[in-house]
C-alpha cells in the first residue's frame, strides 16, 4: 500500500517534470506535480485513500527534508555577513505587510459580502459603519 | 580512523546524527515551546557547529544529505493532498479568500524586493528573498528558477517563519486584523509552516485549517507569480 501511494505521489512528479520540460514555464516541476495531483482528486481519477498515508507523512515531515538544504547555508556566510542587514529589515518588514495585507483585505471583503446578502435577503441590513 | 573518515561510514554517521539531533530537538522544543528553539534551525546551527568542529568539507555531508534533499520534491507534490482538502472551504469563499492571498503574495514578494534593493543588496540576495513567506521547499524551488541561492532562502524562511510565529498576533492587533479567520489565514501566508503551529496553539485546530489554507495557496501563488513580478520589477 506503501509503494502504491509512494507510486502515485512520483507518478505526478514525473508529469510535472514532463509538462516543465515540454512547456519549459519557469514553475518548479513539484508545484505543476501537485496541482495535477489536485485535479485528479477532484476530478476523482485518483482517490483519497490511494496518497492520504504518504501524504499525511511526507507533509507532517516537511521541515526535516529540508535540513540539508539548511546546512549548506555554511558555504555562504560571506554572503551573509555582508548583507545581513538588508536581508533582517526586508525579511521582517515584509513579512509585517503580508499579515496586513492578507488580513484586512480578507476582512474586509469579506465584511462586504456578508452585508450585501444580508441586505438583499430580509432588507435589514447591519448598522452603516 | 583515517579509513573511516575516507569511506561512506562517515556519511552513514552523519545522516544518523542528523535523525537523532533532530528527534532530540524536538523533544526539547515539545517541552519548552520557546519559538527560538525551534527543531529545525537547532538541527541545522549544530550539525554546521558539528561539520566545521570537526573539519569536515560541506560536500562530505551532502553524499548522505542529498538523500534527504530527494525527499522535498515528493513532499511538495503531496501539499496536493491537503489543499484538495480544503477545497470545499475555499468554495464557501472563494472571492475572499483568493482576493486575500493574490493581494498578500503580491505585497509579499514587492516589498521584500523593493526593500532589499533600497538597501543595497546584491541580485543573488533579492532573488532569494523573493519566496521569503512559503514553505521552505517551495522557496528552494522558487529560488532555483530565478537565480537565487536555495540555502540562503531556506534559512530566510525558516526565520521569517520564527519571526511572524512570534509576533504575528501583535502585528495583526496593530494592523486592526481582527477576524480570527484572517488572522489565521495570514498567519499561513505570511509565516508558513511555524505560523500554522502558532495559529493551532492559540485559537484550536480550526484556524489551523485556515492557517495551512493560507500556506499552501501562497505557496502555490508564490510559485506561478514569482518569476514574473521579478520580470517586471
Amino acid at each position: 500500500m506503501v509503494i502504491l501511494q509512494l507510486a502515485i505521489i512520483f507518478a505526478f512528479l514525473g508529469l510535472g517534470e514532463i509538462i516543465v520540460a515540454v512547456t519549459g514555464i519557469p514553475i518548479p516541476s513539484s508545484i505543476m506535480g501537485m496541482l495535477a495531483l489536485v485535479l485528479a482528486l477532484q476530478f476523482k481519477i485518483v482517490r483519497p485513500r490511494w496518497v492520504s498515508g504518504v501524504s499525511q507523512f511526507l507533509t507532517n515531515n516537511l521541515g526535516f527534508f529540508f535540513i540539508p538544504a539548511g546546512v549548506s547555508l555554511m558555504l555562504y556566510f560571506d554572503v551573509i555577513a555582508q548583507e545581513w542587514l538588508a536581508i533582517v529589515v526586508a525579511a521582517a518588514v515584509s513579512t509585517a505587510i503580508v499579515i496586513l495585507v492578507t488580513g484586512r483585505v480578507h476582512q474586509y471583503i469579506r465584511r462586504g459580502l456578508s452585508r450585501s446578502t444580508t441586505t438583499d435577503k430580509n432588507n435589514v441590513g447591519l448598522p452603516a459603519k | 580512523m583515517s579509513d573511516f573518515l575516507q569511506s561512506d561510514g562517515l556519511t552513514v554517521l552523519l545522516i544518523a546524527l542528523t535523525f537523532i539531533i533532530y528527534v532530540l530537538a524536538q523533544h526539547l522544543y515539545k517541552r519548552t515551546h520557546i519559538p527560538l528553539l525551534n527543531p529545525i534551525l537547532i538541527t541545522i546551527a549544530a550539525i554546521i557547529c558539528l561539520l566545521i568542529a570537526a573539519d569536515i568539507p560541506y560536500e562530505t555531508y551532502h553524499e548522505g544529505g542529498k538523500y534527504i534533499d530527494f525527499w522535498l520534491k515528493p513532499a511538495v507534490v503531496a501539499l496536493g493532498f491537503p489543499l484538495y482538502k480544503q477545497l470545499s472551504a475555499i468554495r464557501k469563499q472563494l472571492i475572499p479568500i483568493i482576493a486575500a492571498e493574490l493581494a498578500g503574495c503580491v505585497a509579499g514578494v514587492v516589498s521584500v524586493v523593493l526593500i532589499a534593493r533600497f538597501l543595497g543588496a546584491s541580485d543573488a540576495v533579492v532573488a532569494s528573498l523573493a519566496a521569503k513567506s512559503v514553505t521552505t521547499p517551495i522557496a528552494i524551488e522558487v529560488t532555483k528558477a530565478v537565480g537565487g541561492i536555495p540555502p540562503l532562502a531556506a534559512a530566510v524562511v525558516i526565520c521569517v517563519g520564527i519571526f511572524g510565529g512570534m509576533s504575528g498576533f501583535q502585528i495583526m492587533r496593530m494592523s486592526g486584523v481582527r477576524s480570527p479567520m484572517a488572522g489565521a489565514l495570514s498567519m499561513g501566508t505570511a509565516a508558513h509552516a511555524i505560523g500554522t503551529t502558532m495559529a493551532i496553539e492559540s485559537g484550536g485546530a480550526r484556524y489551523g485549517a485556515w492557517a495551512s489554507l493560507g500556506l499552501t495557496l501562497n505557496g502555490l501563488l508564490t510559485a506561478l507569480l514569482t518569476p514574473l513580478i521579478l520580470s517586471i520589477l
